[in-house]
């Protein structure tokens, strides 16, 4: 059982370690290690399609994940109080289903949706000079916000559920008109679960792949830079930008546990 | 509002002006009916207890004084304002909630100057705090102000509730079974610690709780709860001695009952008499007829038990002893009426010689002991 488990992790970190083993390769070859240099970062990182790449991510990151958080509070806070079978389980599913089922289908949505506005928007103006809406930015936004909504809601609802209903009585008791109440408890209280959907989102829109290889139209964030790359051979350049991916990743889902431990233990009071 | 039954009245108009008052105030959750047209009036500077089983309606009364809750059909007046609609926080009370409902993520002092902070114009930071000493000083907390909440005992977070409520001098205080967690000796000192505190502040505290020595041992009032309604209302002793049913007695104190039917009855004195044939005389006050059901309610400290059998005594034996100090607590079965508690007084017992399970001795009481009860 224990060598099953063994075989297990192995199959699923060894690649990973290998890449990030070999990111540190002196050599050209991806698959002879001939010494250790760290000029494969140094190279990524004055690439400018990299860079190019890296920025088209990051902000996409920032922007869906601010969206999510703001948004997916505003759903939680909503539907606050209330046992909601068929929400919770329609949330539980969105964040289950398969990427590409979500890329296509955002896809076709954008497609069918801009067909209907564009024609509308070209009346705006002359021929070549009317705005017309196009995959790219916004897409890549709205559909990684909508994803990562469902996350931010989870995880509030279900801080939320955990939270005292009395403390918010408690407030009001105490002269607290509502608004009042939800900036000075409701959200230090859920700040936390926000933070952490923050983080989760981040890393999640950081990281995809799939749905923003659907809806990304001529923009390239660092997944699809290094999808397109390897077409052209696996180069310790590829296995630095993923080390760099992976440590970051890592690093906001740590962060976002920790903060969603700590704050649960100071939570129950 | 139906007539109450003599001796009780929900208001005591006469005695204190009132600070608070429900007219007809009905909550309905669906089908259940958790407060039924209650109306009462809290008098200024009252300690008044809400007495009853757990769901018989207590916290909705309270929540609705409060503002939590708006009555179905009725009014609620407070400082002789109708503040039925009127929103929780635009309410001059304050309410020590069950489980204190702290913040957690405020310090002990900012949890207690929260309600000052509300107020507007602000009060300034200086008076907030002075204010906020005085209240920890009142609940003898001084020092734990910038203390977190999770690192105080559950007796200390109960006294945090208290002096958050109190710093505000609300009209009315309400408590909802404020010291149902805490262990037996700390609640016989909060206890203490509330009244004196009631008195020394002169605010109106009004309690919701189903601990009956609680309810009399602090209450200048205690109105007793059945299934949303006000069922009697009264002093301690008066609910003690003139309880309007059996349900009250059995509330308010210990008591033996001896359920059975009213044969006769001549003013103030009837009869009742059990299935077994069995005949007692008693007391009687309520609007009771011949042929009613009713129970014969004798406490404990009114029965006597001696050794020797004497003219209309019953004879029981002794099953269990149990030694309180100043009185000695027996549970006696007498073959017809079943088990009674009598309760020996130690120099009665002194007198008599005591008891040991399994021992045959005799029980009596006075016929004005006896108090004749509606089942209800
Ligand atoms: N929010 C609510 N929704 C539905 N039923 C309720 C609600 N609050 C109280 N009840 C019901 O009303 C009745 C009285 O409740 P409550 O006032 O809490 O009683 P108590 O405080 O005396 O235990 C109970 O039957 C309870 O189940
Ligand atoms: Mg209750």
């Amino acid at each position: 059982m224990r060598l099953y488990a063994a075989a297990v992790f192995a199959f699923l970190y060894l690649p990973i370690a290998v890449i990030a083993v070999f990111s540190f390769n002196a050599g050209t070859h991806a698959s002879q290690f001939t010494g250790f240099s760290v000029q494969w970062y140094g190279k990524a990182l004055s690439n400018p399609f990299v860079m190019e790449a890296l920025r088209t991510s990051f902000i996409v990151a920032l922007s869906s994940a601010l969206i999510a958080s703001v948004f997916g509070t505003m759903a939680a806070l909503a539907l606050q109080g209330r046992v909601r079978v068929v929400a919770d389980a329609l949330f539980y599913i969105a964040v289950l289903i398969p990427g590409i089922v979500i890329g296509i289908a955002t896809l076709i949505a954008l497609v069918t949706l801009f067909g209907w506005i564009n024609p509308l928007l070209a009346l705006l103006g002359p021929e070549g000079q009317a705005p017309q809406l196009a995959m790219g930015y916004g897409s890549l936004i709205a559909a990684h916000a909508l994803f990562s909504m469902s996350l931010v809601i989870i995880i509030l609802r279900a801080r939320l559920a955990g939270m005292d209903r009395s403390l918010m009585e408690a407030s009001a008791d105490l002269y607290a008109p509502p608004f009042a109440t939800f900036r000075q408890v409701t959200l230090p209280l859920i700040f936390p679960g926000i933070l952490a959907g923050f983080l989760l989102s981040f890393t999640f829109s950081f990281d995809d792949f799939i749905i923003a290889f659907f809806v990304a139209g001529s923009e390239t964030t660092l997944p699809i830079y290094v999808f397109s790359s390897i077409r052209r051979g696996v180069t310790p350049e590829i296995n630095a930008i993923g080390t760099m991916v992976l440590a970051v990743s890592l690093l906001l889902l740590v962060a976002a546990q920790i903060i969603l431990r700590g704050g649960s233990r100071k939570g129950a009071s | 509002m139906q007539s109450l039954p003599h001796g009780t009245s929900a208001t005591d108009p006469d005695t204190k002006p009132l600070i608070a008052e429900f007219r007809a105030a009905t909550k309905r959750y669906g089908d259940i009916l958790a407060a039924d047209a209650l109306s009462f009036g809290i008098g200024k500077g009252e300690f008044l207890s809400f007495l009853g089983p757990s769901g018989c309606g207590k916290t909705t009364a309270l929540r609705m004084l409060a503002g939590f809750e708006t009555p179905t059909s009725g009014e609620v007046y407070l400082d002789g304002e109708r503040v039925t609609d009127v929103p929780a926080y635009k309410r001059p009370v304050n309410m020590v909630f069950q489980h204190y409902a702290l913040f957690p993520h405020l310090t002990v002092a900012d949890n207690i100057g929260y309600g000052l902070r509300q107020r507007r114009p602000r009060p300034d930071r200086a008076e907030v705090a002075r204010k906020v000493d005085r209240a920890l000083e009142m609940v003898r907390l001084t020092g734990f102000g910038p203390r977190r909440i999770w690192e105080m005992s559950g007796g200390q977070q109960q006294r945090v509730a208290l002096a958050r409520a109190i710093v505000n001098e609300p009209k009315v205080l309400l408590l909802d079974e404020p010291l149902a967690a805490l262990d037996r000796k700390l609640r016989r000192e909060m206890q203490i610690e509330l009244q004196t505190l009631q008195r020394q502040l002169g605010i109106t505290f009004v309690l919701v709780t189903h601990d009956q020595e609680e309810a009399l041992s602090m209450s200048d009032r205690i109105c007793i709860m059945q299934s949303g309604r006000i069922v009697q209302s009264g002093s301690p002793t008066a609910l003690y001695d003139q309880p309007v049913s059996r349900y009250v007695a059995d509330f308010v104190g210990k008591s033996n009952f001896i359920d059975g039917t009213l044969m006769t009855r001549s003013g103030n004195a009837g009869q009742v008499q059990t299935a077994t044939g069995h005949r007692f005389a008693g007391r009687l006050a309520g609007p009771l007829g011949p042929g009613a059901n009713a129970s014969l309610s004798i406490r404990p400290e009114q029965i006597g038990l001696a050794h020797a059998a004497r003219d209309g005594a019953e004879p029981v034996t002794v099953i269990n002893r149990i030694f309180l100090g100043e009185h000695t607590e027996y549970l006696v079965r007498h073959a017809a009426l079943g088990d009674l508690l009598v309760l020996v007084a130690r120099q009665a017992e002194a007198a008599e010689g005591g008891f040991a399970p399994g021992d045959a001795g005799h029980v009596t009481w006075a016929p004005e002991a006896g108090l004749i009860l509606g089942l209800d």
